[in-house]
């Protein structure tokens, strides 16, 4: 069995357990979470360290495992990882843990909570193992419903209704046109399977025509970029997110939102070549329409939840950008940022859930001077505040860097609008915010906040030394993107393209720097 | 001839008659729990059914019955949701003023109509078999004397349904005299003949008009809402499920089975049918408050989505359409039974009733919760699958025929327009803050049994595709189109 059944096994094995344990045992259920969560992480972590020494399959996958499922359709359960999941299944598997610690929040409907939760995370890992679309959206889906029936149950705030509304709109019809185009494509290739393996190589080697390409390409492109909250399907994000409970937040901001970009790098690059060319230019342009003009809406939020939610949006960009640069090292580094930002954006919410929880509001004008009461949450606030204007140092620094390099040859109009994005409007609202909620006096408040103890800590803890790792050494995660994302970039351009060759030695150069 | 194959309709019309009968010597307490006999029998001639031979074609009265791999289906399904319904019954039986062994009685009688269609291969045994069905039902429809919706239901449906029975058999005149024969596989042989005769082709359109309003599609959708909301939940259940299964299957044998060259031409008309009754069933229902007008609606919707199928004419989608059928008896069976249970002490279905049903009884909030998801069309629950069948049934005809993408682009719409107010029902479980009656709810064993099957069903069908997946398209394989 591959440590992936494991790492999807146990807390859909936990969720089936919770369901049958009366539901007055609440700690009981809290621990077989947490349990369940941490034997994901224990494999997850196992696996990423043997990751290089394991054996590599069919299509460069490693710990493959294939069951078939129903063959009359060619679906099978096929799980496999190479570079380019193997970070996003430990960043997974490391928020799902950290979004179980903070669950400490939720006193109502215990058992229904825990057991969602537990349903979301086996649906997120299981949709970044899947090698096989059929399995790669029914994970999707499964990870998908609980979202919103948590931000409907446990969600916040007067616009909860809208917003478990809005956010169940958006992403139907996100999820729904994928399907479509998923489908579309299943059809069209005539295999009779789901094997993304198989229909990698096969459309390798025969591609569609240029017609059935541009026809199922922009299903793909808005399916998979709706549910990434592409610009300017955007809207659903921030409302949705600060109206969700916190783990929720950051299981859906953090995880599972970068299964559209996932979906995007290995499905609709490969197996579209010539189409995805030629969309090139409209991928850039959406991606930096979400780093400006959501940077620019982050700066007018007073709710500091709604300025983390319209700076996570606004960091999408930069993975778009990277996927439109088509290069190697575009790709890598929007890979990167998939992983930085998931913890970034785990770590923020998680932290902003906390001051909620203690001061009872978070409008950046009530808040002021938590750095007092609270030294660690401040600290880390801050911390996290910095890694997300790209100070180096921080895993966001070294996977926005490669993608402002890896476009620059072919977009560099687009890269100097992001590069101002990301270092001047993104500077402007994570320092603002810092200043408002950590430093300045502190106001009156119905009582003292207090800071969280060592068990409350951990989870803060475990994600800024993730983000400090993979920031101090990114060729821990480089090294391993790196060939798969050169597989990708050949698949789509056809050769390696001098570009690309010129980004491999400037990315030789880097590493030997690190 | 061969009387023998019809030995599973004789059998449910003999327990109509010896309930009937035993009624007569029944003690007034113990009439209610004649119900539960009634849906062990029923139970039991369905484990018989799986002994009955039908791998091969066989018939009777001069090809006018047919025992085939696709009648067997559905004959399995009618017992299956027979049982269910009259379980149901029981347990709603305290509504009932008089005459409880009548009301299990005439539903062994329509069940009988309901399985004599899935064998009619004859337009004048689908035409008794489905007046054997509508007839029983305007009884049940209005089963609750004392009250005045449940009688506006059943008038309604008497009006409605005389309607379109008077339209079918005029249909089916104009079909007799053009084609010359009532038999559906004479018809489909002479079909390339008649394919540009107007008379046959405006007889097979009354038909299917005809139908549709079995199955609650455009144009024939009116009744739905009333009806459903009117009629005792139990036949409510029983025209949900058997009521559209039994129009399904006979869709099946005349689109596939009569004249395919004229549905081919037809599909465009198929396909407008089948979005605009997915549109209006799912438009219409987001502004419901009565779960039961909800169930009426998104009946109108499902009915688009099973013609999807349907319009798509070919193996994928009759096979997807007998999987979202199976699926559905579960899913909706699920919501009906928690509706007689939790909504016992009520007069009215009003969604607020359900307020703190998660309280009141975590196995029907987590059965509803269930329903309502698998409705929706959401993975791990069989309506997931079967839509995922049915799309792809229509995708693959959307080379040929560019429409098909529009009318998936619609089914969309409408899937999200669903989850609205699918998750609406959900809502009024969990949501309420201001807490309602919360008295504890106990559930009776045979509910509980009822909950248990049809959530093993919902999620086995929604898990493991594969096994139930081999027996639709086996039973699909009989459509002498798609040989």
């Amino acid at each position: 069995m591959s440590p992936l059944t494991y790492i999807i096994g146990w807390p859909l094995l936990m969720a089936v357990i919770l369901a049958f344990i009366p539901r007055n045992y609440r700690v009981l259920m809290r621990l077989g979470t947490l349990l369940a969560t941490f034997l994901s992480l224990l494999v997850a972590v196992k696996m990423f360290v043997q990751f290089g020494g394991a054996e590599v399959g069919l299509g460069g996958y490693r710990f493959v495992q294939q069951v078939p499922w129903v063959e009359s359709l060619g679906i099978s359960y096929y799980v496999g990882v190479d570079g380019i999941n193997v970070g996003l299944i430990l960043m997974g598997a490391l928020v799902a843990f950290a979004a179980a610690c903070v669950s400490w929040e939720i006193k109502t409907h215990e058992k229904e909570y825990y057991l969602l939760l537990l349903v979301m995370t086996g649906g997120i890992l299981g949709a970044f193992s899947s090698l096989d679309l059929f399995f790669f959206y029914f994970f999707h889906e499964l990870a998908l419903v609980p979202t919103f029936i948590m931000i409907g149950i446990w969600g916040r705030g007067a616009d909860r209704n809208f917003a478990t509304f809005q956010i169940t709109m958006y992403l139907t019809v996100g999820a729904l046109i994928a399907l479509a185009g998923l489908v579309l494509l299943y059809l069209e290739a005539g295999l009779n399977t789901f094997d993304l393996v198989r229909l990698t190589e096969h459309l390798q080697n025969n591609p569609l025509k240029a017609g059935a390409q541009n026809f199922i390409f922009p299903f793909l492109l808005f399916g998979f970029g709706i549910l990434v909250s592409l610009w300017p399907f955007h809207s659903w994000a921030p409302v949705g997110y600060g109206s969700a409970p916190t783990a929720t937040a950051m299981l859906h901001a953090g995880v599972l939102k970068k299964f559209g970009l996932y979906g995007l790098i290995k499905i609709a690059l490969p197996l579209l070549p010539n189409a995805a060319q030629g969309w090139v230019h409209v991928i850039a342009a959406l991606a930096v329409g979400n780093i400006l003009y959501c940077g620019w809406v982050a700066m007018r939020q007073r709710d500091l939840n709604l300025l983390i939610g319209n700076s996570s949006v606004a960091h999408m960009g930069f993975t778009f950008l990277g996927l439109a640069s088509l290069t190697l090292i575009g790709i890598t580094g929007a890979v990167t940022v998939m992983i930085a930002h998931g913890l970034l954006a785990a770590l923020t919410f998680g932290l902003s859930g906390y001051i909620y929880n203690e001061t009872g509001t978070l409008d950046t004008r009530k808040l002021g001077g938590l750095l007092r009461p609270m030294p660690f949450i401040g600290t880390a606030m801050v911390m996290a505040m910095m890694a997300g204007c790209g100070l180096p140092g921080f895993a966001n620094f070294a996977g926005e860097l490669l993608v402002l390099f890896g476009a620059w040859n072919s977009l560099s109009g687009f890269v100097v609008a992001a590069a101002w994005g990301a270092l001047v409007v993104g500077a402007v609202y994570m320092l603002r915010a810092v200043r408002n909620v950590v430093h300045g006096p502190l106001p009156e408040l119905e009582r003292t906040p207090r800071d969280a103890n060592a068990w409350r800590k951990l989870p803060f803890v475990l994600l800024l030394a993730a983000l400090l790792w993979f920031g101090i050494f990114p060729s821990v995660l480089v090294n391993k993107i790196k060939p798969d994302a050169a597989r990708i970039v050949k698949m789509v351009t056809g050769s390696e393209e001098p570009a690309t060759a010129q980004a491999m030695a400037a990315l030789k150069r880097g590493d030997a720097k690190n | 001839m061969n009387t023998s194959l019809i030995s599973l309709e004789l059998a449910v019309v003999g327990l109509g008659l010896a309930f009937l009968l035993l009624d007569l010597w029944t003690p007034a307490e113990l009439k209610r729990q004649l119900g539960h006999a009634a849906a062990v029998c029923t139970a039991l001639l369905f484990v018989f059914s799986f002994f009955v031979d039908a791998s091969y074609v066989r018939e009777a009265f001069a090809s006018a019955y047919v025992m085939d791999p696709l009648a067997i289906y559905f004959k399995r399904f009618f017992l299956l949701a027979g049982t269910i319904v009259l379980v149901l019954q029981v347990q709603y039986a305290d509504r009932i003023k008089s005459g409880i062994s009548e009301y299990y009685s005439l539903t062994l009688f329509a069940l009988a109509g309901m399985m004599f269609t899935a064998s009619a291969m004859n337009f004048a045994v689908m035409f008794a078999s489905l007046e054997l069905v509508t007839i029983t039902l305007y009884v049940l429809t209005s089963f609750q004397r004392n009250r005045l919706e449940s009688l506006e239901a059943g008038v309604k449906y008497l009006i409605m349904g005389g309607l379109a029975s008077a339209l079918m058999v005029f249909g089916i005149a104009f079909v007799y005299g053009s084609a010359g024969s009532f038999v559906f596989i004479d018809i489909y042989e002479k079909s390339s003949t008649l394919i540009g005769n107007s008379v046959f082709l405006i007889g097979l359109l009354l038909v299917l008009v005809g139908l549709a309003f079995k199955i609650a599609a455009f144009p024939y959708q009116i009744w739905a809402p009333d009806v459903y909301q009117g009629s005792p939940a139990p036949t409510t259940a029983l025209l949900a499920v058997g009521s559209k299964a039994a129009g399904i299957v006979l869709l099946l044998r005349i689109i596939y089975g009569v004249a395919p060259g004229v549905m081919h031409q037809w599909a465009p008309v198929l396909i407008a049918i089948s979005a605009i009754s997915i549109l209006y069933g799912n438009l219409c229902a987001i502004a419901q408050t009565s779960l039961k007008r909800l169930f009426g609606y998104s009946s109108i919707a499902h009915a688009g989505y099973l013609l999807l199928g349907l319009a798509a004419l070919n193996a994928t989608g009759a096979s997807a359409v007998l999987y979202y059928l199976t699926g559905y008896l579960f899913t909706v069976l699920a919501g009906f039974a928690v509706l007689v249970v939790a909504l016992q002490q009520l007069d009215s279905d009003d969604l607020s009733g359900l307020a703190g049903l998660n309280e009141r009884s975590p196995l029907l909030a987590t059965a509803m919760t269930m329903s309502m998801v698998s409705l929706a069309g959401i993975p791990p629950l069989a309506g997931f699958f079967g839509k995922f069948l049915l799309f792809k049934a229509a995708l693959e005809e959307g080379a040929m025929q560019p429409a098909f993408y529009w009318l998936v682009a619609v089914a969309i719409v409408g899937v999200v327009i669903s989850i609205w107010y699918y998750f609406n029902v959900i809502r009024a479980i969990y949501w309420p803050r201001q807490k309602a009656d919360l008295t504890p709810i106990t559930v009776p064993l045979p509910i509980k049994a009822t909950l248990a099957l049809c959530m093993a069903g919902m999620l086995f069908l929604g898990i493991f595709p594969s096994i139930p997946l081999e027996l639709t398209s086996r039973a699909a394989a009989v459509l002498p189109w798609l040989h």
